[in-house]
């Protein structure tokens, strides 16, 4: 007979993020004390890890511009509290750097599981690199995964921030290879009538559906 | 623990904490507003703070508890 396992299905892009409650670095940590910000939610394999050190410095290097944005971050694995200490002592001491945000010590798994951060197929004891761009009503805009052996592009993540509160802020879409200060994308018209006015109202369309125009 | 050390001291960002409710009932946001911390450090905070006895919550806001004005009073 087939063992019933209970299946904790990950969350999506749309999805509220599951809450929890987490001892970090900064104390215990529940989801709902981010209400109101946007947060980074993002997992690395272990502490004392070359890849990880590498990604902490670069997140730390990035904290000032997503302070600016109104952004968060918090990372984890499951690694314990005094190792995580440890750690960002370490990093401080010998690379200079000082890690300004809080770091989940996920012992019991709980948070690595209702994220869907454990890829057995990568690994059966770490966390995957996984990137949960949560808005500040708590809602999952945007999730990026990246294999046990590729460091993240902290640009990237800027971008991505950059573009969810552009269409936040102005209701557009934003295209391949977007930065700020470029054109934006017009959300395709809904009816014939509205794909008739679109073409009046100085957008720069390449054909009905296909409309740009600068912020 | 952030805000309590192990011996039932506030720790400093504990102490900014509690002196931000010297003078009366403020929000989190209020508190993370004087303090400079970041609103989520200011709403893990008052509730370590609150488990200790050291504030209390009243609706949205906090207050210091008796307990609370007395360690504040004490403090240079």
């Amino acid at each position: 007979m087939e063992e019933l396992q209970e299946e904790i299905r990950p969350p999506r892009i749309g999805d509220p993020a599951p809450a929890f409650e987490a001892v970090t670095t900064q104390g215990t940590i529940k989801l709902e004390d981010y209400k109101g910000s946007w947060l980074i939610l993002f997992s690395h394999p272990a502490d004392f890890t070359p890849v990880c050190t590498t990604e902490f410095m670069a997140f730390a290097e990035i904290y000032e511009e997503l302070q600016k944005r109104g952004v968060e971050l918090l990372g984890l694995s499951v690694d314990s509290v005094s190792s995580h200490i440890a750690w960002v002592r370490n990093v401080e001491e010998k690379m200079g750097v000082k890690i300004p945000f809080p770091i989940i010590a996920d012992l019991n798994k709980e948070v690595s599981l209702s994220y869907g951060m454990l890829h057995e197929g990568e690994s059966k004891t770490a966390t995957v690199r996984c990137v949960f761009v949560i808005d500040p009503n708590q809602v999952v805009r945007a999730i990026i995964y990246y294999p046990l052996t590729t460091g993240r592009n902290m640009a990237e993540i800027l971008r991505l921030i950059d573009a969810l509160q552009t269409t936040d802020q102005h209701g557009v879409a934003t295209p391949a290879n977007w930065k700020p200060g470029d054109m934006v994308v017009v959300p395709p018209p809904n009816t014939q009538e509205m794909a008739e006015e679109r073409l009046k109202q100085g957008y720069e369309c390449k054909d009905w559906y296909f409309c740009m125009k600068k912020l | 623990m952030a805000c309590i050390s192990p011996d039932g001291k506030p720790t400093e960002s504990g102490t900014k904490l509690l002196r931000s409710l010297k003078s009366g009932l403020r929000s989190p946001e209020e508190v993370a507003k004087y303090t400079g911390l970041p609103l989520f450090r200011v709403r893990s905070g008052l509730r370590e703070l609150a488990g200790a006895e050291l504030v209390t919550q009243k609706g949205e806001g906090y207050e210091l508890s008796p307990k609370g004005d007395e360690i504040i009073g004490s403090l240079p």
